[in-house]
């Protein structure tokens, strides 16, 4: 072949668009169909999960159930009313707590903090390396310097929504974070260039516009740690409660030490209840998590 | 020779000052405009790289003042240095004396705070707050303190920025709302609110289709009876259309040929600039043969 007329098949190949191949078409099938496998699998989990524990519990949920203190001796009468209390003070305890740490630290990092200094970074890397941290660990911590040691408070409420707070702080921060780099760097400029001091600026324009996705991380922080069990286990939180916390400092109970507790009993009948804990756990999850998707989609600044 | 005009003369001393007599139009203001910037030999560094060096102007009261040149050639870095909005970049820092009313904008002592309160900035991009039309004008008086009925602040700054007419009946509605000519008048209204002396603008029409600019076009030439003006533009048209003196950047590879620096070719009345500049690569940038 001469070189034209390689030039010429050359520019004839060139205008046939090339066919699909069939292999590259099976391949896309198998990969849609390997996802939609992963997917289901989930939900069957997820399934099985949910029909395992409302076949059980459900016919316990009862308004008495949920009013009335546990009992180790009769299932029967047995309620979650002392976990109920013990789980919503935690909660509140530790957003108290975690809210204004969580958001300063996170304005630090992202308003002040220069990423070039060693010691930003320090405290960037052991953020994301203590949100990993086992939970496990977090009561280990809790026990050794709030239960004991420097703090010494005890076994008592208290302790427990610090030690929880110290375990989804890093969330909250990694989460606060990211709703406040979603400000776009625009506002920032446009509200310093009025004249407004950097202070003005954070607390008027870069905090309100951040501040539903501040708090829907938040709730997702509290609704992982409404579920722990191991750390308020570590710290001490009593079981079988048969009274409410009345202070900061008294005795509590929490819904999954309850849980863990009866499912421990040899007796089916304990069992069944830790059942219908189960199920009141997993309502104030579904409905904390609505809150969050609620908060969202209402409040979430678009820009 | 007549007496008046001997006299004119005279008070033109032969030194950069007389750079200031425009011949562009029929201004309101005397002949000798007093400069309201007096920049000496600014360079901006971002790290070790020299963005833009040598730049020495006077900036003239009263007036619209274009800043034209290729991209990167550091046009947005000295409008920048205007307002101290620099000093946001952590890398960056200024070189150089930037004077307004006698004293210079980078001494240690002067808060860059108090300097953007004075010298206000519109951006490329409209950049209204995610808040009411009312509280977007608002925002500027109620964080520096204005005293004052605020309604009438409110008001009169979105009749200044030719706004009040396409916003009166809405005030409490959000300014995401509003087309992007409108934010942009909205954001040079929020600008003014609080009184500045100057207003730079960086590319203030960039993002805005004609009709849009011409509007933002006609408010300057009003506004400029009050606050002197300093634009950044791409379009040549522009800066002829509305500015009265054009500074000419361009960017060249430093000694080294590693980094791009951008420096002033040319500074003169906008009529010189655009029929009979003195350096060629003005003329060449002006009549579309570069850049």
């Amino acid at each position: 072949m001469t070189g034209a007329q390689i030039a010429a098949a050359a520019q004839r190949q060139d205008t046939v668009i090339p066919r699909r191949r069939g292999r590259e078409a099976a391949a896309g099938r198998l990969f849609t169909g390997l996802m939609y496998g992963a997917v289901g699998l989930a939900f069957l989990g997820l399934g099985a999960i949910v029909r395992d524990f409302a076949s059980d519990g459900v016919p316990v949920l009862s308004w008495d159930f949920l009013t009335s203190f546990p009992s180790r001796i009769i299932p029967a009468s047995s309620g979650i009313e002392s976990a109920i209390v013990g789980t919503v003070c935690l909660m509140l305890i530790c957003a108290v707590l975690v809210v204004p740490l969580g958001v300063m630290t996170a304005v630090y990092l992202e308003e002040y903090a220069d990423p070039n200094r060693w010691f930003n970074r320090l405290i960037e890397v052991n953020i994301q390396n203590l949100a990993g941290v086992p939970s496990v660990v977090y009561g280990i911590l809790g026990l050794a310097f709030i239960v004991r040691g420097p703090l010494s408070l005890g076994p008592v409420l208290l302790a427990g929504g610090i030690t929880l707070a110290l375990l989804v702080l890093p969330v909250v921060i990694i989460v606060a974070r990211e709703a406040i780099r979603a400000v776009p760097p625009s506002i920032r400029e446009g509200s310093l260039a009025l004249g407004a001091t950097q202070w003005q600026t954070i607390w008027r324009q870069v905090l309100p516009g951040s501040i539903a996705g501040i708090a829907t991380g938040v709730i997702l922080a509290l609704s992982r740690a409404i579920g722990e069990t191991a750390p308020l286990l570590v710290v001490g939180a009593g079981v079988s409660l048969r009274f409410n916390p009345d202070s900061l400092t008294s005795s509590f109970t929490a819904l999954p030490i309850q849980i863990f507790s009866w499912t421990q009993d040899a007796d089916q009948e304990f069992v069944t209840r830790a059942a219908g804990a189960i199920c009141v756990l997993m309502i104030i999850l579904l409905l904390m998590n609505s809150v969050a998707i609620w908060l969202r989609t209402r409040y979430e600044q678009k820009w | 020779m007549p007496e008046n005009l001997k006299d004119q003369q005279a008070a033109v001393p032969e030194t950069a000052e007389k750079r200031f007599v425009s011949t562009h139009e029929p201004a309101p203001a005397p002949v000798m405009a007093e400069p309201i910037f007096d920049v000496r030999d600014v360079a901006v560094f971002y790290g070790d790289h020299r963005a833009v060096t040598d730049v020495t102007l006077n900036l003239a009261r009263n007036r619209i003042t274009a800043l034209i040149g290729p991209s990167g050639c550091g046009k947005s870095t000295f409008i920048r240095c205007l307002n101290r909005m620099n000093d946001l970049i952590p890398s960056a820092h200024v070189e150089g004396q930037v004077i307004y009313h006698d004293q210079d904008l980078y001494d240690s002592k002067i808060d860059p705070v108090q300097v953007r309160k004075r010298v206000g900035m519109v951006f490329q991009k409209p950049n209204p707050f995610p808040k009411s039309i009312y509280d977007n004008i608002a925002f500027g008086p109620r964080v520096v303190g204005m005293k004052g009925d605020m309604d009438e602040i409110v008001e009169g700054a979105l009749r200044r920025g030719a706004l009040w007419d396409d916003v009166k009946d809405r005030l409490k509605a959000n300014a995401f709302g509003l087309s992007g000519g409108q934010q942009q008048r909205l954001c040079i209204a929020r600008a003014l609110a609080t009184e500045p002396d100057v207003l730079l603008m960086d590319e203030p029409c960039s993002a805005l289709d004609p009709i849009s600019t011409g509007r933002i076009e006609d408010l300057m030439l009003e506004l400029k009876a009050n606050v002197s003006i300093v634009i950044v533009t791409h379009n040549m048209q522009q800066a002829a259309r509305v500015s009265d003196m054009t500074a000419f950047f361009t960017v060249e590879l430093d000694a080294g040929e590693r980094h791009r620096t951008g420096r002033v070719v040319e500074y003169a009345p906008t009529d010189k600039i655009f029929t009979n500049p003195d350096d060629e690569r003005t003329e060449d940038y002006v009549t579309g043969r570069v850049g």
